[in-house]
């Protein structure tokens, strides 16, 4: 497991990282009761709709979708560029992003809010489908990183023919 | 009074009432530094293009607002850690501020924000006069 570094200015809004991989575990059960739980957290913090004073515990966060050819995953990355970042899939199915945020250039000023963190980071993902690894793309514009990464044939939903008399 | 140079409005809430939109609005991270010429504002605006940034400043009150463009239509959500949605955050600048002079650059999704103190608050070094 990739170790994580992600220090924040202030202790009073953040919380430390724990563990940073995700995944889709093998058990159907398991995988439900986690994802109403995400779906409980996500649920709450539309309602508070309040990034400053919610807890971050692993950085980036990151949104997954798909269509029929893709998975679409997502990280919001503001300061950052496209080069600080180091973008990995292995074994078919597993991303890596690893990349590091620099502190900002205050100078000698006097600091009234630190809210923002900096430091280093990096995520673990295992994704739901095989991906071809050779043709992943990532964009990142306005502060936000969009990898696509193509299924794998294989993993494409496919019609079957049904054959008549 | 570092403390209460800067406190925050609202938690967003103003934006409420006049979203027209059904995805969440989000208070976005701020780091705030004083020199003794200006206050900079460094903000998080991930996905805020330039030209969908509001910035407001009238009678101390400053207010930031980003709307961010939807991002994954026609695809199916899987699995989410963070809402996507528009930013709005405002202070209350009890500096005095020259708002002729504001400046603001938006890159990479980080807004940086110069808000110059009039001339009239800025330190000085006063000549004390005596007997020689």
């Amino acid at each position: 497991m990739l170790n994580t570094l992600w220090r924040p200015f202030s202790n009073d809004i953040f919380e430390p990282l724990g563990s940073s991989g995700w995944g889709w575990p093998e058990n159907p059960l398991a995988e439900m009761n986690r994802l109403s739980a995400e779906m409980d957290r996500m649920f709450r913090r539309f309602g508070m709709g309040d990034r400053a004073e919610q807890p971050v515990v692993t950085y980036p966060a990151l949104d997954l979708w798909q269509d029929e050819n893709c998975l679409y995953v997502e990280a919001e990355l503001p300061g950052m560029a496209i080069d600080d970042l180091e973008i990995y899939v292995t074994g078919g199915n597993q991303l890596s992003i690893r990349g590091e945020r620099n502190p900002p250039i205050g100078g000698s000023g006097t600091w009234h809010r630190q809210e923002r963190g900096y430091g280093q980071f990096s995520r673990l993902l295992t994704l739901p489908c095989e991906v071809k690894t050779n043709e992943v793309d990532a964009e990142f514009k306005d502060g936000v990183l969009t990898i696509t990464l193509p299924k794998s044939e294989a993993a494409k939903p496919r019609r079957l023919a049904i054959k008549g008399e | 009074m570092a403390q209460e140079l800067m406190k925050k409005q609202s938690n967003g809430n103003v934006a409420v009432a006049e979203r027209t939109r059904t995805a969440g609005t989000y208070t976005p991270r701020f780091d705030i530094v004083e020199t003794k010429d200006e206050l900079v504002l460094y903000g998080d605006l991930p996905g805020v293009p330039k030209d969908h940034l509001d910035i407001h400043f009238e009678n101390g009150q400053l207010e930031i607002q980003g709307k961010v463009e939807p991002r994954h239509t026609n695809r199916e959500f899987v699995y989410g850690e963070y809402g996507i949605g528009d930013f709005y955050r405002s202070f209350n600048v009890s500096e005095a501020i020259d708002a002729e002079k504001i400046s603001a650059e938006l890159r990479n999704g980080v807004l940086t924000l110069h808000l110059p103190k009039t001339e009239s608050v800025k330190p000085r070094k006063i000549a004390v006069k005596g007997d020689k």
